[in-house]
């Protein structure tokens, strides 16, 4: 078993990430000669590549970075926080919440007032599924506690969801509920962008934050607190994260699900093993999966485009598989 | 150097008076054992005295300050505390788990500096595990990792040092080196305090016992003075063949005193 960080770790994340952002401007449904791609990027080019590459590619790519990263990272602060390889934003309920805001604002109707009500409402209920958690919680540190009430939330949110599709008062209004709830990159802009980045900016900043802290949690809550870790504020920062951050990056894909669970195991073996030693790379592995994977939904040639979060299911299954029979020595 | 008093300390967990009416000044350089049977409050007592658990009347000074009054930053820094069983929830390295004893001194985002690493490496070798520093912790054996966690808490380099039940789960040859250990810490000038199940060990190598029962300090002395027959009868409902005369203090339970 390997016990340091590879060396090689961060500099292929990051190559990766780029190849993948490259993957994402340059393929698509419509393909494009790398010359009138570059033509664009130089300030010239024709209509119609100006068109799909800065108007819909460009912000779809940027999109799948920044909710990729929000969601890797978010998975590996909760594993580490709540010790429990199996952790991840749902976990806490915050996706399934986000996503019922997004689709109350669909239902009522309230999202085709102003852009913005969409995602506010996301974040708010995500916020609000949290808060609701810190209530239930009470002020006990343990994670057991956290998980048994987040999964209470989450139940809850994923039952208001349900009813909403099943009183939908008509089919186009259930479609576009469910695209919400499988997570889609599709038909995205700038707005968009500028609804998730400083959201998961500000989420990102406040998981990053608690890294020794989680390394800490190795000994246990009491040999942490022992060695100075304030564990109090440490929950306080890692659930507003996920509020914000995985609200923010809800709000503009849909509930995407597997990412947050996969990445932090994919990148922990090429590490110490630490929980503080995965949070980057899992940052930028989200990064790079989920715009691999929405190049794939792209490529794939399926009536209607898959729907991201049924290929991140699809082909993080499998793998989280194969990791698990290596991980217990069976493979 | 420093030293702590618990003053008419009482900590209730629920409803439950765990520890009542505790009044104790620890010096330092000297070995302290507490002993007493389960559910006596010893540990209780002691996360009373991390500021880990908050004290329902009473209170615990640090050097004359009070605990409320201390961060838990300058806390771990005066205090290193090595907690009951060995659960590790990551497979981390020995280096790893060892440095995370620096992490008192060190600031949110700053690295270890090479005196923090060498504090670590001097910390391995008092507790002779630094040929296990490339191992993962949670692979090593009971005793290897017992001795990897005493270690951690040494490596923070505090004045003083809480560890509870450091015996469990050692064979006799570990139980004595942790023993060694512990002592030398207190020749060096520490201020020591351990749980102790072993009557024995307790006697032969504390400076001064604590018994307690019920939540209740009930002996505080040199360590012959409390393990007497009709204290033992008392708090542990046993009888024992003691014999502090010998090379060593001798202390035998022999049975269960019915009733």
């Amino acid at each position: 078993m390997r016990a340091r960080r590879h060396p090689l770790l961060l500099p292929i994340l990051i190559g990766l990430t780029f190849v993948a952002a490259l993957g994402s401007i340059a393929l698509g449904a419509v393909a494009l000669s790398p010359a009138r791609i570059l033509a664009v990027f130089a300030g010239g080019g024709d209509e119609v590549a100006r068109a799909i590459v800065i108007d819909l590619r460009l912000p779809r790519m940027l999109l799948g970075l920044i909710v990729g990263a929000m969601l890797g990272l978010a998975g590996a602060s909760l594993q580490g926080y709540l010790r429990n390889p199996l952790a991840e934003p749902s976990v806490l309920g915050a996706s399934n919440a986000a996503a019922l805001g997004a689709v109350g604002a669909i239902y009522f109707g309230l999202s085709q007032l102003h852009p913005v009500i969409l995602p506010a409402l996301a974040i708010m209920s995500s916020l609000i599924a949290i808060a609701v958690l810190f209530m239930l919680a009470g002020p006990s540190e343990s994670p057991l506690t956290l998980i048994l009430a987040g999964i209470a939330v989450g139940t809850l949110a994923g039952a208001g969801i349900s009813l909403s599709l099943n009183l939908s008062p008509n089919p186009f209004a259930a479609m576009e509920i469910m695209s919400w709830l499988m997570g889609s990159l599709e038909n995205r802009s700038y707005a968009h962008v500028w609804i998730a980045l400083p959201c998961v900016i500000v989420g990102a900043a406040l998981l990053m934050a608690d890294g020794r802290t989680l390394d800490a949690l190795t000994l246990g809550e009491e040999g942490a607190q022992a060695l100075g870790a304030d564990l109090s504020m440490t929950r306080l920062r890692i659930m507003l994260g996920v509020a914000i951050g995985v609200g923010g990056a809800v709000a503009v894909s849909g509930a995407i699900g597997f990412v947050g669970l996969i990445v932090p195991h994919l990148v922990r073996p090429l590490t110490d093993r630490s929980p503080s030693a995965i949070l980057l790379p899992s940052l930028l592995g989200g990064a790079a999966l989920l715009t691999l994977a929405d190049i794939g939904v792209r490529l794939i040639p399926t009536s209607n485009e898959l729907k991201l979060g049924v290929l991140t299911a699809i082909l993080g299954v499998p793998v989280f598989l194969v990791h698990l029979m290596r991980e217990r020595r069976l493979w | 150097m420093v030293n702590i008093r618990v003053e008419e300390l009482a900590v209730r967990l629920g409803r439950h008076a765990a520890v009542s009416d505790v009044t104790i000044d620890l010096m330092p350089g000297q070995l302290v054992g507490i002993i007493g049977p389960n559910g006596a409050g010893k540990s209780t007592l002691i996360r009373a005295m991390l500021g880990l658990v908050k004290p329902a009347s009473g209170g615990v000074w640090i050097d004359g300050a009070s605990m409320a009054s201390l961060s838990r930053r300058e806390l771990a820094r005066r205090i290193a505390y090595l907690p009951q069983g060995q659960t590790l929830h990551w497979p981390l390295l020995v280096e790893r788990l060892a440095a995370l004893g620096r992490m008192p001194h060190l600031g949110p985002l700053s690295r270890l500096s090479a005196d923090d690493e060498a504090l670590v490496d001097a910390a391995l070798a008092r507790a002779d595990v630094l040929h296990l520093k490339g191992r993962i912790a949670t692979e090593l054996s009971g005793g290897e990792r017992a001795r990897v966690l005493l270690a951690r808490a040494l490596a923070v380099g505090a004045p003083a040092l809480i560890a509870d039940e450091p015996l469990a789960a050692l064979d006799p040859g570990h139980q004595i080196d942790v023993m060694d250990l512990l002592k030398a810490e207190a020749r060096a000038g520490s201020l020591v305090l351990t749980v102790l199940h072993d009557l024995g060990m307790a006697a032969r190598y504390c400076d001064r016992l604590l018994l307690m029962d019920k939540g209740r300090l009930v002996a505080d002395g040199a360590p012959m003075e409390g393990l007497t027959e009709q204290s033992l009868a008392q708090v542990y409902g046993i009888s024992a063949c003691i014999d502090p005369d010998g090379d060593w203090p001798l202390i035998l339970p022999t049975g269960r005193i019915k009733g």
